[in-house]
């Protein structure tokens, strides 16, 4: 094992920023027997921490993170199955069960890291690091698009690399030939020379007893079989048949149901309650105060106040009784607080400058206003959202002798873990926790505030209870996309090119990218000012690309507008330095048939993006007929390096140009009273099948480094769209959502 | 107690019958396919059939189904080993992401398909309007209804009916 230690760790600065982690497949030995048992079950070998063979000369993939709608399962097996040479009818895929043995490893390197090519010999090192932090940080977990780029780069495909190299070992040793002269084909281990011929599963026990090679070969692109094929996603049958098995689903024998209500206004305390009446109804069993609680893990940090919870024998009984229980909540300092007195006090924080930390300064900005042709200033403003996966939060949980076992849907399993010992007083290993499917995730379940509730609701009543939100707790008890107010001034010289760029804006959580442009302008000032609230916020579907792709996106149109120039032609005169982003702009624009005229009302927009390591383009059509716009078409290019599962990418996209729309069109929480006004779909919408365009999705394997899925065609569908209202209406729409907002007449679109 | 049909079994129900058929279905039943969404008839995880309709089964009393046909995502296909045609068709489009809204959108969309064999894009859209789907799958499920709908053409009367 390589030598490192924690001052090298620091000295390389490799976890400064909010990162994730790091490659048991890397790590050098053969840990298969304390791993065993967790995974390995009747006439199964684990050959490698990620991968059993059983004696049907089956694969099965162990795969360290939680499905939540992304067919990460699917992905990760093809990559390890493709670098094993397995047959792709052979492989399946388990997901890792929540012990540390598991940790995701591969993530932290490549997001602390980054795509860069290290230098061979300090791999080992690296790794090391990498292994000793996810260790200590308990990291499993699924989010920033990461698990593709991260866990499958460095994961899987490492591992399966590896598995086929002790593969062919063991035979070679077995048949007394040259370890070159075997072959690994279609799940088989061939020696041409002697004619041998066997199925992987003959080997699987030696291979086993063999340490892995740390750097094992790695196929080439136009190597690659199962990579890049479509293949049918595995889990979907059992969502078509009413099988798949959520969280929601669990059953344990005594068990309790329980729904709970936490304080109204964020950072709220219980006075008292009165449960008399509720417990007079029948088959309620009991009502309990939940304590605040909060963790500090890595990822998914949360503080939540306290609740009160009704039990009972269902679900619908808990509901009404919960109805029943009269509660007083101790006034705090936040009850006055409105959604208006928010942005107020952004607005004077930006114009205060307060704590104002840069994210790129370059040029002379002064000196590029003074000289500018014309000034270009506006303010951008996004409101805050909720998640509402569509599987409202909910956990099962025992606590019995000393142990607690748990099932939850959740995005960091290790995380939750801890976070649940430490609310039972408890240490981890005290702790079984079953990560279920997840009826979506978006970044809600990443915080464990809902599981610690369940299991510590299962310690006070002494029996099985599963705790299910209503939607009205889970719209207004979420980690919220903060609001944020984004405010801009430009200067363009003589031509309309832009000199300076600045940009203020409140708050920044992550990626820290988010706020930078690619644009090339000589003078720029990006940076944060501090404004906290009390309202509670995370992660959520792209994070702060989510707001910060609408800013950009629709100042650099304004832009264009402004020097009258065509908004795709600008936007590629100023990326000489980006020609992948101009040809992914390209692709888009061509296919949507940029350019052609477009009938009265109607309007065409266009963004780019990139988040995640995957650069997008959308073409958004609109028509605007008085104030109603309606969302005709939309065409995207997306160029994720290398789609390792074309069509499940593609979906990927389609559902985050979905979730985008909803958020651009209708999605607002607002505050009144301290507390959120929205409670359920009716007054929190969601885009419905007849108000989705067309999309159309053109995949682009550019052969660069792998980028995410999951996240990046949300960030610039806003943008497109309000680029396409501005230009079939003139009227261009600066904060969201669109909904309610006068867009000013009809004009005809000069397109 | 409440008597109903479920997927062509008698069944009796003890619960009160003010007791939405959700929670009757998923918690006595155990049949958990039909999912929980929004409780208030405004997303469509909970659909189910009555008698042939599409019903959100959330804010149905069981009192309200007494006596009447049910049927659940866990019988829409015809038998053990033959898929009903929008499951086929669900799974040739690739269909679900997270694949909770699916009971759901399935079992409307099959009392559509019953009611109405060629749909046009509108007609799918009005049956389908009352189902959310939060990881945006509409164009898929809108793609697979009318495959299943061409498909169901070229399979005999019988074998596309799921419900009892
Ligand atoms: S749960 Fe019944 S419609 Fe949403
Ligand atoms: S597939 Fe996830 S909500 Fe529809």
């Amino acid at each position: 094992m390589g030598k490192w230690t924690r001052r090298a760790f620091l000295s390389t600065g490799l976890l400064v920023g909010g990162g994730f982690a790091v490659g048991v497949a890397l790590r050098p030995g053969n840990r298969t027997g304390e791993l065993s048992k967790y995974v390995a079950h009747d006439g199964e070998t684990l050959v490698h921490t990620w991968v059993k063979l059983d004696g049907q000369n089956q694969v099965t993939a162990i795969v360290p993170h939680a499905e939540m709608g992304q067919g990460v399962g699917t992905s990760l097996a093809q990559m390890l199955a493709d670098e094993l040479d397995a047959d792709w009818n052979l492989v399946s895929f388990e997901y890792a069960p929540a012990v540390s043995a598991f940790s995701n490893y591969p993530i932290a390197k490549s997001q602390l890291l980054g795509p860069i090519d290290l230098p061979d010999a300090i791999v080992p090192t690296v790794d090391g690091i990498m292994i000793q932090t996810a260790s200590a940080l308990d990291l499993q977990i699924t989010g920033g698009s990461m698990s593709v780029r991260g866990s499958g780069v460095y994961g899987m495909r490492v591992a399966g690399a590896a598995v086929r190299e002790m593969l062919t070992q063991a035979a070679a040793e077995e048949w007394g030939v040259p370890v070159d002269e075997v072959v690994a084909r279609e799940s088989q281990l061939i020696h041409a020379e002697s004619g041998r011929t066997a199925p992987f599963s003959e080997f699987a026990e030696a291979a086993a007893r063999l340490p892995a090679p740390a750097k094992p070969r790695l196929k080439s692109r136009d190597q690659f079989r199962v990579m890049g094929r479509h293949v049918d996603r595995q889990d979907i049958p059992s969502k078509v048949d009413g099988t798949a098995q959520f969280a929601l689903d669990v059953k344990v024998p005594d068990m309790l149901y329980a729904t709970a209500l936490r304080a109204p206004v964020f950072g709220g305390e219980l006075e008292r309650f009165d449960a008399t009446q509720a417990l007079q109804m029948e088959g309620v069993v009991d009502v309990v105060e939940l304590p605040a609680s909060e963790a500090n893990p890595f990822i998914g940090k949360f503080k939540a106040s306290a609740s009160v919870a009704v039990v009972a024998e269902s679900f619908w009984l808990a509901k009404l009784g919960l109805e029943a229980v009269d509660m007083t909540w101790k006034e705090t300092p936040n009850e006055g607080v409105t959604t208006e007195a928010i942005f107020e006090q952004f607005d004077g924080d930006i114009a205060g400058g307060v704590d104002r930390q840069t994210d790129v300064v370059a040029g002379d900005l002064a000196g590029a206003l003074a000289s500018a042709d014309r000034v270009i200033e506006a303010d951008y403003r996004v409101p805050f959202l909720a998640h509402t996966c569509m599987e409202p939060l909910n956990a099962t949980a025992r606590v019995e002798n000393g142990e607690c076992e748990i099932w939850v849907g959740c995005q960091s399993p290790l995380g939750f873990r801890k976070a649940v010992a430490d609310a039972l007083g408890f240490e981890p290993e005290q702790v079984t926790l079953n990560n279920c499917l997840m009826g979506g995730g978006f970044g809600r379940k990443s915080r464990a505030d809902w599981a610690v509730q369940a299991a510590v609701l299962a310690q006070k009543v002494g029996r099985p209870v599963q705790l299910i939100w209503t939607r009205e707790e889970d719209i207004r008890q979420d980690y919220y996309r903060p609001a944020v107010l984004s405010r801009f001034r430009a200067a363009l010289d003589a031509n309309g090119q832009p000199s300076a760029w600045e940009n203020t804006y409140v708050e920044k959580m992550e990626p820290v990218e988010a706020p930078v442009i690619p644009y090339a302008v000589g003078a720029q000032d990006i940076g944060a000012v501090s404004s906290p609230t009390h309202v509670p916020y995370g992660a959520w579907r792209s994070v702060d690309h989510s707001s910060h792709g609408f800013f950009t996106e629709s100042f650099i149109d304004e832009l264009a507008v402004a020097a009258e120039q065509d908004p795709v032609a600008y936007r590629a005169s100023l990326l000489d330095a980006h020609p992948r982003l101009q040809s992914v702009l390209k692709k888009a624009t061509d296919e949507a048939g940029w350019g052609q005229p477009l009938g009265p009302g109607r309007g065409r927009g266009v963004s780019l993006q990139e988040s995640f390591g995957t650069i997008v383009a959308h073409v958004v059509e609109v028509t605007v007929d008085e104030d109603e716009v309606s969302v005709d078409r939309v065409v995207s290019a997306a160029d994720p390096g290398f789609a390792v599962s074309p069509d499940g990418f593609a979906a990927q996209i389609e559902s985050g140009i979905v979730y985008g729309l909803t958020a651009a069109l209708y999605g607002e929480i607002t505050i009144k009273d301290g507390r959120v006004e929205q409670s359920n779909f009716h007054d929190y919408p969601a885009l419905r099948m007849s108000a989705t365009p067309e999309i159309e999705v053109y995949v682009i394997n550019s052969g660069h480094t792998m980028g995410g899925a999951g996240e990046p065609s949300t960030p610039g569908i806003a943008p497109a769209l309000t680029n396409a209202i501005a230009a079939a209406t003139g009227t261009r729409i600066r904060r969201l959502p669109i909904a309610g907002q006068s867009l000013g007449g009809v004009r005809v679109s000069p397109a | 107690m409440t008597k109903l049909r479920v997927n062509g079994v008698e069944r009796e129900i003890e619960v009160d019958p003010s007791t939405p058929l959700l929670w009757a279905i998923r918690e006595q039943l155990d049949l958990t396919g039909t999912k929980f969404g929004c409780g208030i008839a405004q997303c469509g995880a909970c659909t189910v059939r009555v008698n042939g309709e599409a019903r959100r089964s959330c804010v149905t009393p069981l009192a309200a189904v007494e006596g009447q046909d049910i049927q659940t995502i866990e019988a829409l296909a015809p038998s053990a080993d033959v898929l009903h045609p929008l499951q086929s068709a669900w799974i040739e489009h690739q269909v679900p992401q997270c694949g909770y809204c699916q009971s759901g959108q399935l079992m409307s969309a099959a009392a559509l398909l019953d009611a109405n064999p060629n749909p046009t894009d509108a007609e799918i859209e009005a049956a389908m309007d009352g189902n959310i789907c939060r990881c945006g799958m509409y164009g898929r499920i809108k793609a697979a209804i009318k495959t299943a709908a061409k498909n169901l053409d070229a399979v005999p009367e019988t074998a596309e009916k799921g419900d009892a």
